[in-house]
């Protein structure tokens, strides 16, 4: 792992400008098919967004967190009423408030984080899971009192204009993931960052060096509710275009952390190879059961057959790699560049 | 160095008083009633044989461990709710017997978390890259900076510590605790496991800083010949009990100390 | 005695004996924790793993008690592959990195469980109902299920028979020695191999057994993962290495779901019972960090 020190090289800059040109321009203007918005770009943005809550906590701080999903619903949850009950809240700012929301409630559930760790934190952040959409889910007020259970998820507006086209959407969420996971990189290579891995590496010695474990780690808690909270809302407004408390469940929360583990614990590239990963690749099963098979294979036992390579894949890493797929592409990367030189 | 006379920080008044403490683990005594002072600006070294309780003194002093007895004082105040956290914002830094890196953080990283303390910045400056926090890292860089090349190791300031050798890791824990800039430096057994070269670097890091910066130094060590090379005064421990204390020549000769842990441990 | 509190002890013996059904896929998890200092995160996947494979070689054809052999025969081979391809080669490595590990197991054998079997909710018929038995409400008035009733027994069963094989004979005393230091263990010449293949056995026909109760009760189906995970609160509550904790903490987790769901639910609209389990292990942890009966450790650094 690189020296993380928040200044910023020229490669750094190219990165983000080649990246910034592929995204707003090209991605826009060569992709034409409705299907690759809808159903890959926006989920893929929308998740990387939640699995960088779920690094900040997990793979920064050490903190053994199972319960994005969970947060994910709160922020759902409070944009869909925020929208419906303030008037002129443009939606940019009910996304923040939302955020904010869930940040709350992650500090609340990040107190037990101070007494305890490991499997035992994971327990305490499940009750958080189960709690949240619990309530939610028994609460009329939060969806509105509407019987159905579904409900749909207002239109984004901004400055009076609707976004409401998948390369709409895809363009709102593309600069909301843009601007939070800029803003995720200088805290993870800043002091902020620094903490949360001492905090990490080695708790007792991050005390002695006057890192306070409480302000750290409820800082953390709160960060990653917050990145969590916004990715739900996004979630809901733009990819399920609906609210329904059972859509983050806890099997969007085993996701999330299977997207954080592979991807690669502690990076931030990380979240979103992990993402693109667990969301491509049932797409890739997809297609090799239909193309290559001709669907001679049961949809439900190409669903198993994901489950199954997830599961070796993650035993896999973590024997072989436990820092997951962004360090593969890094040592990848530096062969590459070695012959290169040479 | 126990002659004094040339020193730019002239031996001074006591800054850690350890009063009558005592410490137990479900009823087994680790300290017994043990009272010590460290003078400003000395090197003071604990020594004794394996389980005479010197680490677990260094963590009452740092806060790790609470002792069920005794009070504590550093500059004059009683330290009455110690946590490690208080203690490092009292000017209290420290090493581990065991080396308690960031294993994952590159050795520069790891120093600077050393300047926590130093750091105001919010998780918002840091986040938005807000002047305060480009300034202060700047700063903070510097200071790391000057560490590392004080203590030699620019060549692997960007490596994670975990991959460092066992004597490079040690002077990286060193240079964390210096970046704190702390006036009492707790250094438990520093020269553990090294080569005579090693420990030799190691001693001259230790007294240069002591030189320089008047930093008091507590330190643990295992070594005779290094204690009584570089330390001004010298705590002998057993089983908990102060069985010695006084300046290395007179620690040498005490007939206590010399059954208990010289003439045992060490045939020569 | 009132009607009312008759039925609360309705209640509260119905919950005890659900209870008991926690407590056993708990059980498994403290064998494998006692062995291989790991918390297997996949023993709710192995209860479903074993009971979908249970139903699916009675559906071929095999008659009940060969299919129950072939089942844990199975399950033995599972148990050992996991400890021979995950475990060892993790043997160093953090807890935290060998949780992580078995919640991959764990997916991995439900999606093996279900690509095999397939996916549909299968009905498993113990022979056993599960209904009030009639003589029990005549005579003092208070429903009791047959089926909460065997699961009771057969828990108590499985307990003590466990119990006595880890404390009164000598493998228990070599399994001890193994969790502790494996290396060390195998150096005073104790069979590291029969011990393991010991445990994974006992494991996976407490899996089985847990998977059969639930399967018979709720249907054999995905849900059952989600039932296991209730053994977690059980565990933290009991202490991880403890089969008397197991069975104490399954015997709260169980009365106090349900008599919270039958006298406090109903103000909120009910389904308590998803969230109080986790909720009253925070608070156990935050008193009892160790659980009732898990030995306090002693960090030091």
């Amino acid at each position: 792992m690189a020296t993380t020190i928040s200044t910023y090289s020229r490669n750094d800059y190219i990165n983000f400008s080649v990246l910034m040109v592929l995204g707003f321009l090209i991605i826009p203007m060569t992709v034409n098919s409705d299907y690759w918005f809808t159903s890959i770009l926006i989920p893929w943005l929308c998740l990387a967004l939640a699995t960088i809550g779920q690094q900040v906590i997990m793979g920064y701080t050490g903190q053994l967190a199972l319960g994005a999903a969970g947060f994910m619903a709160a922020g759902a949850f409070a944009c869909f009423n925020l929208i419906l009950r303030v008037d002129g809240l443009p939606f940019f700012g009910a996304l923040i408030i939302s955020g904010l929301i869930a940040a709350a409630i992650g500090i609340v559930f990040g107190l037990p984080s101070l007494r305890i760790r490991g499997i035992y934190l994971m327990v305490a952040t499940l009750a958080s899971q189960f709690f949240i959409i619990w309530v939610i889910d028994k609460f009329g007020w939060f969806k509105n009192y509407d019987s159905s259970g579904i409900i749909t998820a207002q239109d984004i507006v901004i400055f009076g204009r609707p976004y409401t086209s998948p390369v709409d959407m895809y363009l709102v969420i593309l600069v909301v993931v843009t601007v939070m996971t800029i803003l995720a990189i200088n805290m993870a290579r800043g002091s902020t960052g620094r903490n949360w891995m001492a905090v990490r590496d080695m708790d007792v010695a991050a005390e002695s060096m006057g890192v306070s474990l409480l302000k750290t780690k409820i800082q953390a808690f709160a960060i990653s509710s917050f990145f969590c909270g916004v990715a739900g809302a996004l979630f809901a407004f733009t990819y399920l275009k609906s609210l329904e408390p059972v859509a983050f469940d806890i099997k969007l929360s085993f996701k999330i952390l299977f997207m954080c583990i592979l991807g690669g614990l502690g990076t931030i590239n990380g979240a979103f190879i992990g993402a693109g990963f667990i969301l491509l690749f049932p797409v890739l099963l997809n297609y090799l059961g239909n193309n290559v098979f001709h669907g001679a294979i049961d949809a439900t036992i190409i669903s198993a057959l994901e489950q199954v390579v997830f599961g070796v894949l993650m035993i896999v890493f973590m024997i072989y790699e436990p820092l997951g797929m962004a360090r593969l592409w890094e040592n990848l990367k530096q062969r590459f560049f070695k012959k290169k030189n040479k | 160095m126990s002659d004094s006379q040339d020193r730019n920080f002239k031996i001074g008044n006591p800054i850690l008083e350890v009063n009558n403490i005592s410490l137990s683990f479900g009823g087994v005594n680790a300290i017994t009633d043990t009272s010590f002072n460290v003078l400003e600006h000395e090197v003071r070294a604990i020594i004794g044989p394996n389980g005479a309780g010197k680490s677990s003194m260094l963590n009452c002093i740092n806060g790790i461990y609470k002792p069920q007895q005794g009070s504590i004082a550093f500059k004059g105040n009683k330290l009455s709710k110690i946590t490690p956290n208080l203690i490092a914002q009292m000017g209290i830094s420290r090493t581990f017997q065991n080396l308690a890196l960031f294993k994952r953080m590159s050795a520069i990283d790891n120093i600077l978390v050393g300047r926590k303390l130093h750091s105001k910045a919010s998780f918002f400056d840091v986040a938005f890259q807000l002047p305060k926090a480009r300034r202060e890292e700047k700063v903070n860089l510097k200071k790391c900076e000057e560490i590392v090349e004080f203590l030699e190791i620019e060549k692997i300031k960007d490596t994670p510590v975990g991959k460092l050798p066992y004597g490079l890791q040690k002077r990286v824990e060193l240079g964390r605790a210096l970046a704190t800039e702390a006036s009492l430096l707790l250094l438990d057994e520093p020269m553990a496991g090294m080569n005579v070269e090693e420990k030799r670097e190691m001693c001259r890091f230790i007294l240069e800083v002591n030189e320089e910066y008047g930093t008091t130094m507590v330190l643990i060590e295992h070594d005779m010949g290094v204690v009584m090379d570089i330390s001004d005064r010298v705590v002998v421990l057993d089983y908990g009990k102060i069985i010695g204390d006084g300046p290395p020549d007179e620690v040498r000769t005490n007939q206590k100390v010399i059954d208990a842990y010289l003439g045992v441990s060490h045939g020569e | 005695m009132g009607s009312e509190i008759l039925f609360f002890f309705e209640v509260l013996v119905g919950g005890l004996l659900a209870g008991t059904m926690y407590s056993l896929v708990a059980l498994g998890f403290v064998l494998i924790y006692k062995a291989s200092a790991t918390f297997n995160f996949a023993q709710g996947a192995m209860v479903f793993f074993a009971v979908l494979s249970f139903v699916g070689f009675m559906e071929l054809g095999l008659p009940f008690f060969l299919a129950f052999l072939v089942t844990i025969g199975l399950m033995v081979v599972v148990g050992l592959s996991t400890e021979r391809l995950v475990l060892r080669p993790l043997m160093n490595q953090s807890e935290d990195t060998l949780l992580m590990a078995t919640i991959g197991l764990g997916y991995v054998l439900e999606g093996l469980a279900q690509a095999a079997w397939g996916v549909e909710v299968r009905r498993l018929d113990l022979g056993i109902p599960d209904f009030p038995i009639m003589f029990i409400a005549d005579s003092i008035g208070i429903f009791i299920s047959a089926l909460d009733l065997t699961a009771g027994a057969v828990a108590a069963f499985m307990v003590i028979s466990l119990a006595v094989l880890f404390t009164q004979t000598k493998i228990g005393l070599g399994l001890r020695a193994v969790a502790d230091d494996p290396g060390a263990a195998s150096s005073i010449g104790i069979p590291l191999k029969h011990i393991m293949l010991l445990v994974w056995s006992a494991a996976g026909v407490v899996a089985l057994v847990a998977g059969c109760l639930w399967g018979a009760r709720a249907g054999v189906q995905f849900a059952l993962v989600d039932l296991a995970l209730k053994a977690l609160p059980v565990l933290i509550i009991g202490g991880f290495s403890s089969i008397p904790g197991a069975i104490v903490g399954g015997l709260i987790i169980g009365s106090t779901e349900k008599v919270l769901e039958v006298y406090i639910g109903p103000f909120f609209g009910g389904a308590i019972e998803g969230w109080a389990p986790y909720v009253l292990a925070v608070f156990f942890l935050l008193k009892r960090p160790e659980g009732l009966f898990g030995e306090k450790i002693i960090r030091r650094v």
